[in-house]
């Protein structure tokens, strides 16, 4: 499949997810966007010698894909981002730094070790954090979560939109790519003679369609503001899901739970 | 360059989110002051326009390899630099939500290095400028490649000292920087070349896209002034506190050949030249007479900053009269 198909494919496959009749798809939005910036920021807080007290941070994405029954295969793809980044910029942290740690049968591990593979489990908790938002919760109601923060209705009507059209125009892109494919067949990728052309063509057809939405949504009654209907608290699980989230963050981040338990098996 | 979330500290990424929100906060201001509700539908499928475009791998020629537009200057130039930095911020966002294409935390810091850089500085200070009086196919090219160029090295600059800041590598600055700007420059280039062609092609079949952001607002001059006056007040008054106090470049080079920072010299110009120097210096090396407090370095900064300014004044005033008379006096 192409880039543009394994796009739309993905995008599809979040939003289906996203749509699931389960509990943790009607939690309120905003507490599941408040909840995942307070485990990014307290993941990313850990200083990049404590390894064993960010460990116990994968407890939250293992609690949730169990309980949003998602496949954590599926999401390491997520990670081909990210990764290369955080490796590429970590592993110079051995090379650099070489306090001395531990020694074990004459093999030292060094504070530029334990840094470089501190920041690459801080890498993969904070894109999984991120992906189990999207995936229990949908864009709409992210736009709405956004709201209620009182983020401009206008910047909120661009993500919405933006969503909304990213599939069509990524169809169009794919269209305009098999059909340049069909007239060059041993050809590798797109010359630069077509550039111009292929992007504009592109490019016009999304204006001509902003065009045409612009001319049905005033249509129907669009006045430069979309309307939400209001989400409020629905079950005592909404109001008792943040309070035991935060409470297990602060547990972990201000006590060392490995040393205590090893401190326990030890005694 | 996207930066996750694992390499910002979150002190730097509230910061990067205080400077990113203080702009889009401007930036929906002046959108909302032009009073035209098609251009939100227009912004927003723009912004799918760029997410499919930068799927696109165009083949670089020679090289083997490919690039993809990032489409912030394209953006710019079609809706102009504020709602393109609007709608950046919704791609940006949607790139980070689906694809773990930068993350949350590292949202605001994305903005500034890729938004900003490309909305208001490649663009407003060079593609505009460039492209003020006439579109030209050169003029395109140029803008274009300049101002991605811009743009691109001040991220990748950024980047650098966010994650410096955030304590993340143990990389010395100099060491990462040499390893990112080569890097983006090359990125700089090709996305220039691809966004000038795709203009060009614009410039040719539907030249009212791009006119109709071709107006130059020229900045007022009591704005220009009030920015300059708070800028030589910070750096004369303030930044001047914590200035070297290290030889000059000239001076450390004497003191290396000669042992002593300053040369002697024996003469009556120099003996007279030295006595007017005495008499006329009110704030002898930068400070107060027998003191050393540093609220001398800051006054002699403003004052200092105040007399040149009224002498530029001056002499600028005296020009003019002399010109209007010239203009006055009959052929």
């Amino acid at each position: 499949m192409s880039k543009l198909s394994n796009a739309i494919y993905e995008i599809n496959y979040i939003d289906e997810l996203s749509q699931r009749k389960i509990w943790i798809n009607r939690i309120h939005p905003l507490i599941k966007l408040m909840i995942t910036i307070i485990y990014i920021s307290i993941v990313v807080s850990f200083d990049k010698y404590n390894l064993f007290g960010l460990i116990p941070m994968a407890l939250y994405p293992v609690i949730l894909f169990n309980i949003s029954e998602t496949s954590f295969i599926l999401s390491v793809k997520k990670l081909r981002f990210v990764l290369p980044i955080v490796c590429f910029v970590g592993i110079f942290n051995p090379f650099f730094d070489h306090t001395q740690f531990l020694e074990i049968n004459k093999f030292v591990i060094t504070g530029g070790m334990i840094s470089a593979i501190t920041l690459i489990i801080k890498g993969i908790f904070t894109v999984l954090a991120s992906y189990l938002l999207i995936i229990t919760t949908n864009i709409e109601s992210i736009c709405y979560a956004l709201r209620c923060l009182h983020i401009p209705d206008i910047f909120v009507t661009q993500v919405l939109l933006t969503y909304r059209y990213i599939t069509l125009l990524l169809g169009q892109a794919n269209t305009i790519i098999q059909a340049y494919s069909l007239r060059a067949p041993y050809q590798k990728g797109i010359k630069m003679k077509v550039w111009g052309s292929l992007v504009g063509q592109l490019l016009f057809r999304s204006i001509d369609r902003a065009n045409d939405l612009y001319d049905s949504m005033v249509l129907r009654g669009y006045k430069g503001e979309f309307y939400y209907a209001r989400k409020g608290i629905r079950s005592y699980m909404e109001i008792l899901y943040p309070i035991l989230w935060i409470i297990l963050f602060l547990i972990i981040r201000y006590v060392n739970l490995v040393s205590l338990l090893g401190n326990i098996f030890i005694s | 360059m996207h930066m996750a979330d694992a390499l910002v500290a979150p002190a730097v990424a509230a910061v990067m989110y205080a400077a990113s929100g203080a702009t889009a906060t401007y930036s929906v201001r002046k959108v909302k002051l032009e009073q035209n509700i098609k251009k939100i539908p227009i912004m927003g499928v723009m912004g799918a326009f760029v997410f499919a475009a930068q799927m696109i791998n165009f083949t670089i020629p020679g090289t083997g390899s490919s690039g993809h537009l990032s489409g912030a200057m394209l953006l710019s130039v079609i809706l102009g630099p504020y709602a393109a930095f609007l709608t950046m911020i919704a791609i940006l966002l949607v790139q980070s939500l689906m694809f773990a294409d930068g993350g949350l935390l590292a949202l605001g810091c994305n903005i500034w290095n890729m938004a900003f850089y490309a909305c208001f500085i490649g663009y407003l200070c060079v593609y505009k400028p460039i492209l003020r009086n006439k579109h030209s196919r050169i003029k395109i090219i140029t803008a274009s490649i300049l101002g991605c160029i811009l743009s691109l090295q001040l991220g990748s600059l950024s980047v650098t000292i966010q994650t410096l800041a955030s304590g993340i590598s143990e990389l010395p600055f100099s060491t990462f920087l040499l390893t990112m700007q080569p890097i983006h420059l090359a990125i700089g280039i090709v996305e220039g070349v691809i966004t000038s062609v795709v203009l060009i092609f614009i410039y040719e079949t539907r030249r009212e896209l791009i006119d109709q952001q071709s107006t130059y607002n020229r900045l007022s001059i009591k704005k220009m002034m009030a920015i300059l006056i708070l800028i030589v007040a910070l750096i004369g008054g303030g930044l001047s506190i914590v200035a070297s106090s290290n030889p000059d470049g000239l001076e450390w080079s004497i003191e290396k050949v000669m042992g002593n920072g300053e040369l002697k010299a024996e003469g009556s110009v120099y003996d007279t030249a030295s006595s007017v120097q005495e008499k006329t210096a009110i704030l002898t090396d930068y400070g107060f007479e027998n003191s050393d407090s540093k609220y001398g370095t800051t006054f002699s900064g403003l004052i200092g900053s105040l007399v040149v300014a009224v002498i530029c004044i001056g002499c600028g005033l005296v020009i003019k009269i002399i010109k209007k008379q010239k203009k006055r006096k009959p052929e």
